[in-house]
């Protein structure tokens, strides 16, 4: 065979697999969602973003990622760097910082909605210890910014893991030379962080924010678990349509606008983090 | 003002001894060359002295402070790395100007001595370059700029020309000499190149297996080695050494011929001489010549004497040819005496300098 054509043909199954599963319904998707009944149309786009619970739900669902993704990148940044500095155990304190990973995002929100719930651990602790007269329900309409805090409580503690790995492996694929020519040109360690550490950790970081930040996009268990409906977000909407109202046109059109700001802000991501022509990192 | 002092350094990587008791002092302004063979400790001595390696013991002292325990940002040194460690991520004026910008230096003057230090080193036409976009050449030379644009009080070097063709070496060689003379900046260069030792050096350390085996000017320790090791390393070609029996308390008989030479316990002495130090005579010492190299300026000739190989350097107009049985003559006070079992070179009053 023509070594011109290996390529195409080794990328092939791959290819066929998602046409058949990504593509295809992806198709099926956006033919709903711009299909009224009569014609194409973005009647449906109308129907969801005037219904009222669209505003805040597609706030929730920003202000969440706001808040959540750049506490995750820090500290994911502050572990990597901790375990990359370690000479022992490090693969030890790897595994035990990854076990979130392996718990599913509704088993994630069960274990924090048992801490916040008026019979949880974080009331009797504190009736224990006397700071309040008796349990009360922390998790309730009265208290939005308490339920808030949980959320992104349970997703910082469930989700940091991924970014962390990731940043972990790029940390360690920087040769240790070029801190060594940073600290003999007077860099101490915070800039050798920003100067040698962050720029070179470029293609990392923007594949871990990438991650990171769609899936923020798309929460949706954990949010369940702890808000209910108290707090909607763009991806309870989506299911609500689809399971509840049963109208799967706008369920669609909800996801489509889910897609769309995953790209948006994933095409931010990468331009930010581009590292410039001609550097090789 | 920078006098550097190593007092006793050792390092110890695992089991194996990379150096061992080294003492060195290199003074303020001077130009310190540290030569030797592949794998000697001259990296790890230059990693020491910046802080970026710990000794296992002894002290490293700069302008009478210890600074074992600073890290290499407070040592006041700039360092050229054998790998460069350019950085990937800067354009080549980003690089010269990494230092100057971690010591706050004001952007017009940063301008000002990239610019200057990139011209010295011929790469101002690659300022907006990235380091893979360089040749091999090209990146050390910016990682020469890089530390020169910081006028430090110290500059360490570690080969850092061994990736220039000839011609660009020479010139690159006479400019490093002439900068860190005028800035008065006390230098440590590494090198394994002799000519290049020899013509920068105020002083040259030699290097042998993780110890320094002579620390002198360049005339001295090529007429006076110190070791047979270094009078077999110095010198191209190098010393020929052939073996001396006594004859009488202060007289060796060397390849059938006699010599006045040290008078000492021994029964046998390595008897040294340099390949120019000798002319064809009609009497001598007896060789028989296996190789003829004519090279313009003379005519270098491999011979054996004894079954010992023996080079001479000798007039391009001498009519010799291989097979041929020449008479050799040693020029008398070029003559050095060397002890078989240590390598230590024998005093003899009226050779010592
Ligand atoms: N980090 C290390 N771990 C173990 N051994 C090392 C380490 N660094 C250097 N060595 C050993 O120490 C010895 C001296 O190394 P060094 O790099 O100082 O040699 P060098 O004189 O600079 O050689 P070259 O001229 O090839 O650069 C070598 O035998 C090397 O294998
Ligand atoms: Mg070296």
């Amino acid at each position: 065979m023509q070594a011109r054509y290996l390529p195409y043909v080794l990328i092939a199954p791959v290819s066929v697999f998602l046409g058949l599963f990504f593509l295809y319904p992806f198709y099926l998707v956006a033919q709903t969602a711009f299909y009224d009944g009569a014609g194409w149309s973005l009647k449906n786009f109308q129907e969801v973003t005037s219904y009222w619970k669209f505003p805040i739900s597609f706030k929730n669902t920003l202000w969440l990622a706001a808040v959540v993704v750049p506490i995750q990148l820090a500290l994911a940044l502050l572990m990597a760097t901790m375990v990359n500095a370690m000479k022992k155990g490090r693969d030890l304190v790897l595994y035990i910082w990854t076990i979130p990973l392996g718990i599913s995002d509704l088993a994630a929100g069960i274990i924090w909605l048992a801490i916040f719930e008026q019979s949880g651990f974080l009331n009797s602790m504190m009736h224990g210890l006397g700071f309040i007269d008796r349990p009360t329900a922390l998790i309730s309409y009265q208290n939005p910014t308490l339920i808030f805090v949980a959320i992104a409580l349970a997703e910082i503690w469930r989700a940091t893991a991924i970014m962390l790995v990731i940043l972990v492996a790029g940390i360690g694929l920087i040769p240790r030379e070029y801190y060594e020519a940073a600290q003999v040109f007077g860099a101490g360690r915070w800039k050798q962080f920003l100067r040698i550490t962050l720029p070179l950790l470029r293609p990392s970081l923007s594949t871990a924010l990438v991650l990171r930040v769609i899936l923020a996009f798309e929460v949706f268990a954990v949010v369940q678990a702890l808000g209910g409906t108290l707090f909607p977000v763009l991806m309870s909407e989506t299911y609500a349509y689809q399971f509840e109202l049963l109208n799967g046109s706008a369920a669609a059109a909800v996801a489509l606008i889910i897609l769309g700001i995953s790209i948006a802000s994933t095409i931010v991501i990468l331009r930010v983090l581009r590292v410039p022509k001609g550097a090789t990192i | 003002m920078a006098e550097i002092k190593i007092k006793n350094v050792a390092k110890n990587f695992a089991s194996y001894q990379a150096l061992n008791d080294i003492n060195l002092t290199v003074s303020d302004q001077e130009f310190m060359v540290l030569l030797g063979a592949s794998g000697c400790g001259k990296t790890t001595l230059l990693r020491i002295i910046a802080g970026l390696e710990t000794a296992t013991q002894g002290e490293v002292w700069i302008n009478d402070r210890r600074v074992d325990h600073l890290p290499p940002k407070d040592r006041g040194i700039a360092m050229v790395f054998q790998n460069y460690a350019v950085f990937p991520h800067l354009t080549v004026f980003e690089n010269i100007a990494f230092g100057l910008r971690m010591h706050k230096h004001p952007s017009a003057e940063i301008t000002k001595r990239v610019h200057r230090t990139a011209e010295l080193m011929h790469i101002e036409q690659l300022l907006k370059r990235y380091s893979g976009e360089l040749s091999g050449g090209q990146r050390q030379r910016v990682a020469v700029a890089r530390a020169l644009a910081m006028e430090p009080d110290v500059i360490l070097m570690d080969e850092p020309l061994s990736n220039l063709d000839a011609l660009l070496r020479l010139e690159m060689r006479a400019e490093l000499k002439g900068v860190l003379a005028e800035s008065k900046t006390t230098a440590i260069y590494v090198t394994h190149d002799q000519v290049e030792a020899m013509s920068l050096a105020d002083r040259i350390s030699v290097m042998n297996q993780g110890r320094i085996v002579q620390a002198s000017d360049p005339v001295d320790i090529y007429r006076n080695p110190a070791e047979k090791f270094v009078a077999g390393f110095i010198g191209n070609p190098p010393m020929n050494f052939l073996v001396a029996d006594k004859q009488a308390d202060g007289r060796w008989n060397v390849a059938g011929q006699s010599y006045d030479g040290p008078s000492c316990a021994e029964n046998t002495l390595d008897f040294a001489i340099r390949p120019e130090d000798v002319v064809l005579a009609e009497t001598g010492i007896s060789a028989k010549v296996n190789v003829v190299e004519p090279l313009g300026v003379h005519l270098l000739v491999t011979c054996d004497v004894n079954g010992a190989q023996f080079r001479a350097t000798l007039d391009s107009d001498a009519n010799i040819g291989r097979g041929d049985t020449i008479a050799l003559q040693p020029q008398l006070d070029r003559i050095r005496w060397f002890e078989p079992s240590n390598g230590m070179r024998q005093s003899l009053e009226k050779n010592d300098v």
